[in-house]
C-alpha cells in the first residue's frame, strides 16, 4: 500500500507503520544499489578491487 | 566427480555417499510435495484445521523455526554491530540456518493461507491494526535481508569466485554487511515481538491474554527474549551435529563458548521474567476472568506437567547449566543444555498456539482436540528435509566454517 492507494488514510498510525516499512526497504534497496554501482565501476576500471584474506 | 567445486584444502565424502545420506531428505520432500499438491488442489479440507483450530501444526512449526532461526539476526548483531570478532567463525552457519528457517516458514505459510496467489494481499491491502500484518511485513523483509546475507557465502564457492563480477558483488555486499545486519536486527525484533503480542492481546481467551506496557502485552517482550535466548543455542546444536557427522572440529571453542554464555544469560533473564509473568497471570488475569489456574488443566492431555516441563525442566535447568562455565565447557552437557533450551521454546510456542485454542472459553464450550492429518505432517516435515538438504549442500560446497582448514590439517 502506498499513499496513492485508495485505502490509505492520512493519520499517525499509517505514517508510523508504513514509514518504518519503507525506511527498512529503502535501506535494503539503497545498499543493493550501492553494491551494483560499485561493482560496475570496478568492472569498468574506475575503482580498485579490495582483496580479502 | 564434484571435486573441482568443493572448497579448497578440506576433505568431503564421495558424491555417492553424500547422495545416499540425503535420501531421507528427498523422501521427506516428496511426502511434503504430495501433501502440498493435495492441499492446493483439493483445498484445506485435507487438514484437520477448523474454525476452532485456524492455527494448527503448521503455525506451531512456523513459530518454532522462526524462534530457532533467531540465531541469524542475533549472531549477526553481535558480529557486525557489537564487533565480537570470534563469532565470524560461526556467523555463516547462523545465516544459513536463519535462511532455512525463514524460507521454510514462508513456504509453509504459502500452503497455510490456502490460496498462495493471494498472498500479496496482506502486503498491499494491509490492516495496520493487526499484529499479523506487522509479522508478515517484517518476516517478508527479513527474508530479503537473509537472502542478501546468504548470497556472498554462495559466491565464495571455489568456481563461482573465479568469475570476476560475481566475486566483486560478493565482496562489496560483504563490506556493507553491517547495514543489512542492523536492518535485520530491527525487523526481527519487531516480528518476534508481534508474534508474541498476537497471543497476549487475545482478551477473550484468558489462557493467553496478558497485561502489558502501552500497546504491547508482556508476551511481546517474552517472545523476543526467548527467541534470542534459544536461537544461538540452535546454531550451536547444528554446528555440533555437523562436527559429529563429519568427524571434524569446525568452530574454535571461544566462538561456541561466547554464544553459549550469552544464550545462558539471556535464558536466565527470560526465565525470571517468564516466572513473574506466569505468577502475574495466575493472580491477575485468571481471577479477573472468573477462573482459577487449575480450570485450564482439567480436561484434555495438556496438564500442569506442560508448565513444569516448559519453565522448570526446559527453562531453569538449561539456564543454570549454561551459566556455569565448567558445565558449559563440557561438550556433552553443552549439547544437553542446548536441546533443553530449544525444546522449552518449542513447548512455549505449542502451548500458546494449540493449548490456547483447545481450552473452552464459554461455560457451554467443550475442550477441543486436534490431531494433524498426514498431509499436515508431510508439509511440516518437508521443511525439516529442505533444511537438512540446504545445510548439507552448503557445508559440502561452500566455505561455511572459515577455520575448518586450519583446525583439520590434511597430512
Amino acid at each position: 500500500m502506498t499513499p496513492f492507494s485508495f485505502e490509505w488514510q492520512w493519520n499517525i498510525e499509517y505514517l508510523i507503520f508504513f514509514g518504518l516499512l519503507y525506511t527498512a526497504l529503502s535501506i535494503v534497496g539503497g545498499g543493493l544499489t550501492f553494491v551494483a554501482i560499485k561493482t560496475c565501476l570496478q568492472l569498468m576500471g574506475f575503482m580498485r578491487e579490495r582483496h580479502f584474506h | 566427480m564434484d571435486s573441482p567445486i568443493l572448497p579448497e584444502g578440506v576433505k568431503r565424502c564421495s558424491l555417492t555417499t553424500f547422495l545416499i545420506l540425503l535420501l531421507p531428505c528427498f523422501a521427506l520432500l516428496a511426502w511434503g510435495g504430495l501433501s502440498a499438491v493435495l492441499c492446493l488442489w483439493k483445498g484445506l479440507n485435507q487438514t484437520n484445521m477448523s474454525n476452532v483450530f485456524a492455527f494448527a501444526l503448521w503455525i506451531v512449526f512456523d513459530l518454532a523455526v522462526i524462534a530457532l532461526g533467531a540465531g541469524a539476526f542475533f549472531t549477526g548483531f553481535l558480529t557486525y554491530i557489537i564487533d565480537r570478532k570470534e563469532l565470524k567463525n560461526i556467523i555463516n552457519a547462523a545465516v544459513i540456518i536463519g535462511f532455512i528457517c525463514y524460507s521454510g516458514a514462508m513456504a509453509m505459510l504459502g500452503i497455510d493461507i490456502g490460496q498462495p496467489i493471494r498472498g500479496w494481499f496482506i502486503y498491499w491491502h494491509a490492516n495496520i491494526h493487526s499484529m499479523l500484518v506487522e509479522v508478515s511485513f517484517c518476516i517478508g523483509c527479513y527474508l530479503i535481508v537473509l537472502i542478501i546475507e546468504f548470497v556472498p557465502i554462495i559466491f565464495e564457492n571455489r568456481k563461482l569466485n573465479e568469475i570476476k563480477p560475481i566475486r566483486l558483488i560478493g565482496h562489496n555486499l560483504h563490506e556493507i554487511m553491517a547495514v543489512f545486519a542492523a536492518t535485520g536486527a530491527f525487523l526481527s525484533f519487531f516480528h518476534q515481538g508481534s508474534l508474541g503480542g498476537m497471543f497476549g492481546v487475545l482478551y477473550g481467551r484468558p489462557f493467553a491474554a496478558r497485561e502489558g506496557f502501552y500497546i504491547w502485552p508482556w508476551t511481546f517482550f517474552l517472545f523476543i527474549l526467548s527467541a534470542i535466548a534459544c536461537g544461538p543455542c540452535f546454531t550451536i546444536l547444528c554446528t555440533k551435529l555437523t562436527e559429529f557427522i563429519s568427524g571434524k572440529k569446525l568452530v574454535p571453542d571461544n566462538a561456541i563458548q561466547t554464544l553459549a554464555k550469552i544464550s545462558g544469560w539471556l535464558l536466565s533473564f527470560y526465565i525470571v521474567l517468564k516466572i513473574i509473568d506466569t505468577l502475574g497471570w495466575i493472580y491477575g488475569v485468571v481471577p479477573r476472568a472468573g477462573m482459577t489456574f487449575m480450570d485450564f488443566y482439567r480436561e484434555g492431555p495438556y496438564g500442569v506437567w506442560l508448565v513444569v516441563c516448559e519453565i522448570l525442566i526446559c527453562g531453569v535447568i538449561p539456564a543454570v547449566m549454561l551459566m556455569i562455565p565448567r558445565i558449559r565447557q563440557n561438550g556433552t552437557w553443552l549439547v544437553v543444555a542446548g536441546i533443553l533450551n530449544c525444546t522449552g521454546i518449542v513447548i512455549n510456542r505449542f502451548v500458546f498456539i494449540v493449548v490456547t485454542l483447545a481450552i473452552p472459553v464459554m461455560p457451554f464450550d467443550r475442550f477441543w482436540s486436534y490431531v494433524p492429518t498426514w498431509q499436515e505432517w508431510g508439509i511440516g516435515l518437508a521443511v525439516l528435509g529442505y533444511g537438512v538438504l540446504v545445510y548439507a549442500l552448503s557445508y559440502r560446497y561452500l566455505p561455511v566454517f572459515p577455520k575448518e582448514k586450519e583446525l583439520n590439517i590434511i597430512t
